[in-house]
């Protein structure tokens, strides 16, 4: 049987959705395995934190330590390294902070490790089976994870389905103490907060949204004057951003900004998880992409095979004759 | 500063239709264009902006076969100084920890002061830069979108997080960052600069010459394996709308009227 420690992040005291998510992902590794929730972080938020999750995990640690207080993951691996059995199976978010933590410490626990999983078939003998996705999500891969000396995995938040409520009465153990020499060759300074743009993309009802299939910056005017016609506004990817072509905060993504749209207008999208992780609220999608093996499909609800720049110009004006 | 920034030849996905060869485990390769991871380009970038501005060094090196030199020439026609090509049949089947500790030996028979690579590549792991540095005991930062070079000792480094925002730390060097992309805008290689390098020698090194137990890397040091590769089924969410333009704009439109898109 497997043992399985759950990584919950957090913040303002309220613990991420992927709290409820590990309580799925650690069924499908191993449905008789224990699983313990580990929170690090100060003071009552970290309390709250610690106990707001008991419904959920029968056992939960917690790690006080003012120099915890924001999740530099440097200093989160020194903790974990002196509290973590380091045989077991420890799991953790594929989001900014996972990406931060997890390489190195599968390291520093001599544990194997596997990144960004979608979904796992059970253990055999000492080999995991996991799915991931590689090329931007254009094919799914199955992986073997040698779990005998342990092993550090990050999952996909949002792949697999919310434990809601439950009722596990766990107890809150007190690690702090355990915790050790927690000083750091990386010391965190400040968060700089996103600006915030001309155009507030969060707020329109409809999105016409671009990504690399618009090819050049000049091409941008065809998607504005698309959206103009519908009363949208212009979203895109991140390509778009990287490329200077759009400011950030017209970004959709997880690194961008989280909309809610009534219909969202995947133009030239691909799809990847981090750009529709940036999308809430089950929007109809539309997808437009010339190649027919884009992502993107699998997660619209409406899809063409088209060209973005000849397909936009005409549903323009079909929209302006209606 | 004596920047090294680890490269990787990966096929290039603005480029191809991924297709599975006739068995269905593994990627029909044949026609695959392969080019420069994208993040890496960004983290060449950023280093010969660093020396530019502070002087040293730029050296490139990938672990990969024959071909991968192609991608070292066109990172030092971007401006490195020089290139390494890590190769060995021993180094096939690598995971993530194998190609890290290739590198190490690398790193270990320069001096570096900063060590960059990209933040991801072609698996998606974003996995190798993390664990380099752990195994040489150097502080780390991922996902970076800013470095501001101000000290001898430590350096500044944004970090894109969630909602676009950026945390901002600072770290002692010698360091290891991977890169994000739009940190800079990497310069054009037109066919020129590649011809000006194509003579230049890359040194070619094997296990023996880095002092790696074989068994500690390729296939036989590996704990994480791909077992296959598969295509989920097309459209499987997505009702796909065919015919002509014409026919298909009048479907479209009456699905957005109906979802509230469109007055």
């Amino acid at each position: 049987m497997a043992k399985i420690y759950a990584y919950v992040t957090h913040a303002d005291g309220v613990a991420d959705d992927v709290a409820m998510e590990y309580i799925e992902a650690a069924k499908k590794i191993d449905s008789s395995a224990s699983v313990t929730a580990v929170v690090t972080g100060s003071g009552a938020d970290l309390d709250k934190v610690a106990q707001s999750i008991t419904s959920l995990y029968s056992e939960v640690i917690k790690v006080d330590n003012e120099a915890l207080a924001y999740p530099n993951a440097e200093v989160v691996r020194k903790a974990l390294c002196n509290i973590l059995d380091a045989s077991a199976i420890v799991l953790a978010p594929h989001n900014t902070f996972g990406m931060d933590l997890c390489p190195g410490l599968s390291i520093k626990l001599d544990s194997a490790f596997a990144a960004d999983a979608v979904d796992f078939e059970g253990v055999d003998g000492t080999s995991l089976k996991l799915v991931r996705q590689e090329l931007g999500g254009a094919v799914s891969t199955h992986v073997t994870c040698d779990i005998s000396a342990g092993a550090v995995i990050t999952i996909r938040p949002g792949a697999f389905a919310p434990t809601e409520g439950g009722s596990a009465g766990g107890t809150v153990v007190d690690k702090s103490g355990d915790a050790g020499d927690l000083t750091s060759k990386r010391r965190f300074l400040e968060v700089v907060e996103a600006e915030v743009g001309d155009v507030d993309i969060t707020k329109s009802d409809v999105l016409v949204s671009i990504g690399r299939g618009i090819e050049e910056e000049d091409n941008i005017e065809i998607a504005q004057e698309l959206a103009e016609a519908m009363g949208a506004v212009v979203s895109c990817s991140r390509p778009i951003v990287d490329a200077k072509w759009l400011e950030k905060s017209r970004q959709v993504g997880t690194s961008g900004q989280t909309v809610k749209p009534k219909v969202y207008m995947a133009m030239g999208i691909s799809g990847s998880f981090q750009h529709m992780g940036g999308i809430k609220g089950n929007p109809y999608i539309v997808a437009v992409n010339k190649n027919p093996k884009a992502p993107i499909f699998q997660v619209a609800d409406v899809g063409i095979v088209e060209d973005i720049l000849e397909f936009m110009p005409a549903l323009t004006e079909a929209i302006k004759e209606m | 500063m004596e920047i090294l920034v680890c490269v990787k030849r990966v096929p290039d996905t603005a480029e191809n239709e991924f297709e599975l060869n006739s068995e269905g485990n593994d990627l029909d390769r044949d026609d695959l264009v392969y080019s420069v991871n994208e993040w890496d380009n960004y983290a060449v970038e950023e280093a010969i902006q660093i020396v530019d501005n502070v002087g040293g060094s730029v050296t490139v090196v990938t672990v990969g076969d024959d071909e991968s030199e192609e991608v070292l020439r066109r990172e030092m026609a971007m401006g490195a100084n020089n290139g390494i090509l890590l190769s060995d049949d021993a180094f096939e089947g690598s995971d993530g920890k194998g190609i890290a500790t290739i590198l190490k030996a690398e790193v270990e028979k320069g001096k570096y002061d900063l060590i960059l690579t990209g933040a991801q590549a072609d698996e998606g792991a974003g996995q190798v830069g993390g664990m380099l540095a752990a195994m040489l005991d150097l502080p780390y930062a991922s996902l970076v979108n800013k470095i501001e070079v101000d000290g001898d000792s430590t350096i500044k480094v944004g970090r894109e997080i969630e909602g676009g925002n950026q945390e901002m730390n600072e770290i002692d060097l010698p360091c290891v960052l991977s890169i994000q992309t739009g940190i800079n805008e990497p310069r054009y290689v037109g066919i020129r600069g590649i011809r000006k390098v194509a003579q230049v020698e890359i040194p070619v090194k094997s296990a023996s010459d880095l002092g790696i137990d074989a068994s500690n890397v390729g296939e036989a040091g590996a704990k994480t394996k791909r077992v296959d590769y598969f295509v989920p089924d097309l459209g499987e969410g997505a009702e796909m709308l065919e015919g002509s333009t014409d026919e298909i704009i009048a479907q479209l439109i009456e699905r957005i009227k109906s979802k509230g898109g469109l007055a």
